[in-house]
């Protein structure tokens, strides 16, 4: 059998991505996390010195700190075999990248374990994050000196 | 025909004990009471995850030795292997209990190779008791090719659990009441093109069908002369896609086909596809088979483990998965 | 008041259920996932239109990982309107600092006290 064949069976015999299951949970999952967030970010701005905006910041610390709880007491892998991206697109799946990395390579020290593979997951979104906002930027100021466009 | 790859053994090497020994969660395995022993804590009272890994396995061997009255000093050869960086939980095993050792590696299907391996040493008439085996432990497993335990991700339908177990046979020349092993096929890497990691049964699947049949047409058997066939750790879906596989070569697909990924977690939806790892096939073979062949109810079986010969490195790299099956037939004289 | 937290609910969920079209669609890995969404909030910025999605969608758009591209490119804009080209190296974390600095503290905390388990529910 060739390549070309079996692959055509493979995908007949292995089960289907339950593809609507997914979305809606996925749906729920993070409008749950994001509903959550948005009472965090509430309770900053009713009982701190907060805006809108700024409350973000506090707000994300804190889903972070959530996310470490439930990633450390086993819980946040089972929310995502549930929710799928609904719980790794929010900002507590990047904190559980960093977290469950840290917590996993505790075996090899402090130093050369947890320092040195904390972003092995993560690491790649601060890449493209900071790449991508420097273009931005960069192609934005350049177009704002010709006066195409202003801040 | 050129026998490539086939061992017939005259002198009929026995499997005269076993050792198996399981994690905690591996009691939710419909053959957990068959283990010699179950541990309550998955870093079996190490510290870490690679330290149990090698605790498993030095207790499996001690087990099987001391179910043929014998001490690591008098066994032969210790043939062990796992998939955890350059196998350092077997080679860690291995200090511990120190027979002279060869470490194994044929990913899942090392519980097969490292058997042949001891078949081939006792039938030389070098080793009058060999330790042959291999093992698996989820945690360090799945933090080496995957992610870290705690990580999120949602795993597709086709993906298998990493059992955390260790299996062992003593291998012996022949004697009376044992399982004896006749013969065997060395599997062929074989490469369909599959790169999905979470989907291993399917990798896997055509080089079972080809050790199955270069099997049976090599050694001149047919499917009715066993009582059972059984795989390693193809999981629900390559135990379909190899079923297929093999009634497309003309054999007949009936009861006598099992899988021990597939069986071994019995029908707990939440091991997906079901279990995979070298202690699966190991921990299979050794207490379901062994101990059903010992009670007369199997007279001839065919054992085919099934290994994905991949690492980390290649997947990322963006190669395909090679694979292996190697079979071994054990009778009941 | 009550509307915040509905559109928060569904903006959110909407942007996860991209994430998941582009895991079970696109046949991507979730580090790939993420890093199109950083990179998409990033963009948007660029063009003006991730401030006022949080005014409109408020945690909604804060909490999915895009925020944290538009944070980066936020940041980066905001000096380089005071300081020229310069700003554009120096302001990428002005802004996002709590999620990285949390993450990494947190992180270690976890380490301190966790360990991983293999149970499967």
């Amino acid at each position: 059998m060739d390549e070309k064949k079996y692959a055509k069976l493979e995908k007949e015999v292995s089960p289907k991505t339950p593809l609507m299951r997914n979305v809606i949970f996925a749906f729920l999952t993070g409008g749950t996390i994001c509903l959550i967030g948005q009472f965090v970010s509430m309770f900053y701005m009713t009982f701190f010195d907060f805006t809108e905006r700024t409350a973000s910041n506090p707000t994300v610390a804190t889903m972070i700190f959530f996310a470490m709880l439930l990633t450390g007491f086993g819980q946040y892998k089972k929310i995502a075999q549930f929710g799928g991206a609904g719980s790794a697109v929010p900002i507590t799946g990047f904190g559980n990248a960093v977290i469950s990395a840290a917590i996993e390579h505790k075996s090899e020290g402090y130093v050369l374990g947890v320092g040195g593979n904390m972003f092995k997951l993560a690491g790649s979104v601060i890449l493209f994050g900071v790449f991508s906002a420097f273009v931005v930027a960069l192609i934005k100021t350049i177009l704002v000196k010709f006066g195409v466009v202003s801040w | 025909m050129v026998a490539r790859g086939l061992l017939t053994f005259k002198t009929t090497p026995s499997i005269a004990a076993t050792g198996v020994t399981a994690g905690p969660l591996e009691k939710k395995s419909p053959f957990a009471d068959k283990f010699d022993k179950v541990y309550d804590d998955e870093r079996c009272g190490t510290k870490t995850n690679e330290h149990a890994h090698a605790k498993m396995m030095e207790d499996a061997c001690m087990i099987a030795l001391s179910k043929v009255d014998s001490v690591p000093g008098d066994a032969d050869f210790l043939l062990i292997g796992d998939l955890v960086n350059q196998m350092t939980p077997s080679n860690f095993a291995a200090t511990t209990v120190g027979i002279p050792y060869l470490g194994m590696f044929s990913a899942c299907a090392t519980s097969v190779s490292s058997l042949v391996m001891a078949a081939l040493l006792t039938e030389s008439g070098m080793s009058t008791c060999a330790i042959a085996g291999a093992s698996s432990q989820h945690n360090a497993v799945e933090r080496q090719f995957r992610y870290p335990v705690e990580y999120g991700s949602q795993k597709p339908a086709t993906s298998q659990w990493t059992v955390t177990a260790a299996g062992v046979a003593t291998v012996t020349p022949y004697k009376k009441g044992f399982p004896s092993i006749e013969c065997a096929t060395i599997g062929c890497a074989t490469d369909l093109g599959m790169t999905d990691p979470l989907n291993m049964g399917a990798a896997m699947a055509p080089a079972a069908a080809d050790t199955l049949t270069r099997h049976l047409t090599g050694h001149g058997k047919d499917v009715s002369d066993y009582d059972v066939i059984m795989t390693g750790d193809l999981g629900k879906t390559g135990f379909e896609l190899y079923k297929t596989l093999a009634g497309n070569q003309g054999f007949d697909v009936s009861e006598k086909f099992r899988d021990a990924g597939e069986e071994f977690y019995g029908a707990d939806t939440a091991f997906l596809s079901g279990a995979s790892g070298a202690g699966c096939s190991a921990a299979i073979f050794f207490t379901e088979v062994i101990d059903k062949m010992m009670a007369g109810d199997y007279k001839r079986v065919l054992l085919i483990a099934t290994g994905a010969l991949l690492s980390p490195l290649s997947f990322q790299q963006g190669d395909t998965i090679p694979c292996i099956a190697h079979a071994i037939e054990l009778t009941m004289k | 008041m009550v509307s915040i937290f509905i559109t928060a609910f569904i903006v959110g969920g909407l942007i996860c259920v991209v994430g998941q079209l582009l895991f079970d669609v696109a046949k991507l890995t979730p580090a790939h996932t993420l890093c199109i969404l950083v990179v998409a909030g990033s963009v948007l910025d660029g063009l003006g239109l991730y401030e006022p999605f949080i005014d409109f969608a408020g945690a909604g758009a804060t909490i999915p990982i895009t925020s944290f591209g538009n944070a980066l490119t936020h940041g980066a804009m905001a000096e380089a309107e005071k300081h020229g080209l310069i700003g554009v190296v120096t302001g990428m974390f002005e802004v996002t600092s709590s999620g990285i600095s949390s993450a990494i503290l947190f992180g270690f905390i976890a380490s301190l006290i966790f360990k991983s388990k293999g149970k499967v529910k």
